[in-house]
């Protein structure tokens, strides 16, 4: 049964709206992207959504009591409560640079979780 | 170490401020000093932690932190000065600076050129007049984000979000993150007001429900925030009674607008327009008083940082040009010395580019009267330039000298030029 779904894309600011016309997990046709990164996000959507994930983890002597972090790459959807939920244990000392490692391979997934910033100690 | 006088000043260190400092530094400012109120440089970037910047500029996907501390790092390599944990308290039109800070106390500085780059200000509840009691727990959404992302508070456990601006989405996102509910987003206008991609990645990604045509009629509580009465609009914006709900919750962030701030840009004697509420500028990002310029959601709130990014750098490469303008005149412009039997001379200052192409009159009188020949001489320290032969001078009567374009290939090296008023031998 081929079927029309309907998709925001969230690749830029822009926002474009797709209709994606499937049957199952088989796309026949993509329109109202208006580049190429929107194709890929609507590929990726329909069949593994994923989302970049930001949060913050604890600092101990730092300028302020937290440092915010985010994913190298896009999580798949439904992980992203688990991710938070290991973001949570974590406490690091200050002082942290921008890019640091703060959680290697999360979830097993491959996805390295980085500083967003520099935290000066104090 | 701060000094008193300044090619460029930048008031406020987030995106807008760092890009213009850069820039200045970039096109020919020497002395670029970025003021910041808070303790640290970066302004509301530092507090918009989720990811979505930088995608124009950098061609990547950055967080809000990461995204400043690009420029941050830039500015400093780049030696610019900063003052940090300092309130600029007054400006004037002729660009000098009254700051305040715990640190180094009041302190007066002068700038050639200043770049307003003081952001934008959340609409309060007070601006839109929400009725009802006021119990703890009506927050701005920047409040809640400050509290939830640099300081490590929760400012609540159930919310209702009153606008469906983007701050206030990402917030949704952010407060469910860390284990709060959200129980709705009242957007009052019959269209989402922020991006549409923030309602799907923020809003339908975790089912919170986003009700348009929709406001707070009224605050409930008397301590603490216990639930809000939401309404449905009609076309005119007027509640429809008959459609009130109770909404139980502990708080109720407001993302409903924000404002150009402009209280020192008043100061200065900038224009401000009613539209954007920020500084009429030119095409250099300058406002209506000479050498003061103003970029980012100062001028007018932008949807996206790299824009304001963008309008910093311009913003700031018009104030350098500026700031070695001024710097050149006051190189040209060298002061008039009132010497030997001289009280004033008028002019007092003489731009010395002038002297190409006309005479230029000095004009002064005489301390004491000398009833015998003199002469009216004009010195540049070590060289007579030019006198004139005069057969007496008295306090009553002024005297007059002229630089003649002759005159300039000497006057050009003079650092100062002194009329004295001697008896002929």
């Amino acid at each position: 049964m081929e079927e029309i779904t309907k998709l925001i894309c969230i690749s830029c600011p822009k926002g474009c709206s797709v209709n994606v016309t499937h049957e199952g997990e088989t796309i026949t046709d993509i329109s109202g992207t208006g580049c190429k990164r929107g194709e890929d996000y609507v590929k990726k959507e329909l069949t593994d959504p994923r989302r970049m994930v930001a949060s913050t983890v604890r600092v101990i002597s730092g300028l302020h009591p937290l440092v915010p972090v985010y994913t190298q790459a896009p999580l798949p959807k439904p992980r992203i409560h688990d991710l938070l939920r290991e973001l949570r244990k974590i406490e690091i000392q200050a002082p942290v640079k921008t890019g640091q490692i703060i959680l290697e391979n999360a979830l097993g997934l491959g996805i390295n979780v980085v500083a967003s910033r520099d935290m000066p100690k104090v | 170490m701060t000094k008193d006088l300044y090619d460029v000043v930048v008031i406020g260190s987030g995106p807008g401020g760092l890009a213009a400092a850069i820039a200045a530094k970039k096109n020919g400012a020497d002395d670029v000093l970025i003021i910041e109120r808070d303790v640290e440089l970066g302004g509301i970037l530092l507090q918009c932690i989720h990811n979505g910047f930088g995608v124009e500029i950098f061609k990547e996907d950055l967080p809000g932190p990461g995204y400043a501390q690009r420029f941050i790092n830039e500015a400093l390599s780049l030696g610019i000065d900063t003052l940090l944990d300092t309130m600029v308290l007054d400006i004037n039109a002729n660009r000098r600076l009254y700051v305040t800070s715990k640190r180094h106390g009041f302190k007066e500085i002068h700038s050639r050129a200043i770049v307003l780059a003081m952001g934008c200000r959340e609409r309060t509840r007070a601006q839109i007049n929400l009725p009802g009691s006021r119990p703890a727990g009506v927050y701005t959404a920047g409040t809640a984000q400050r509290w939830t992302n640099v300081e490590g508070y929760m400012p609540g456990s159930h919310f209702v979000i009153l606008g469906s601006g983007d701050i206030g989405m990402i917030m949704a996102r952010r407060l469910t993150f860390e284990g709060a509910k959200v129980e709705r987003v009242l957007e009052l206008m019959p269209y989402l007001t922020g991006l549409t991609r923030n309602y799907v990645q923020c809003l339908l990604d975790y089912d919170i429900p986003l009700q348009l045509h929709h406001t707070v009629n009224r605050i409930i509580g008397n301590h603490r925030v216990e639930a809000i009465e939401s309404v449905q609009v009609d076309d005119r914006l007027q509640p429809i009674a008959g459609t009130e709900e109770i909404i139980p919750c502990d708080t109720l962030l407001l993302s409903v607008g924000l404002i150009p701030e402009n209280e020192l840009s008043k100061m200065a004697g900038v224009k401000i327009d009613p539209i954007t509420n920020g500084p009429f500028v030119n095409d250099e990002f300058q406002t209506n008083v000479p050498g003061i310029f103003a970029a980012g959601n100062v001028v007018h709130v932008y949807d996206l940082v790299d824009w304001v990014t963008e309008a910093g750098l311009s913003a700031g490469a018009s104030a350098a040009r500026y700031a070695v303008a001024e710097r050149q005149k006051e190189i040209r412009s060298i002061p008039m010395i009132a010497g030997e039997n001289v009280r004033y001379i008028v002019p007092h200052r003489l731009d010395k580019s002038h002297m190409q192409e006309e005479d230029i009159r000095l004009q002064m009188r005489v301390r004491n009267p000398i009833e015998e020949p003199v002469w009216v001489e004009v010195h540049d320290g070590s060289n007579l330039i030019t006198r004139k032969a005069e057969q007496y001078v008295r306090p009553g009567e002024m005297v007059t000298v002229e630089l003649k374009p002759k005159h300039f290939a000497e006057v050009e090296k003079a650092q100062s030029l002194t009329v004295n008023i001697v008896k002929r031998k």
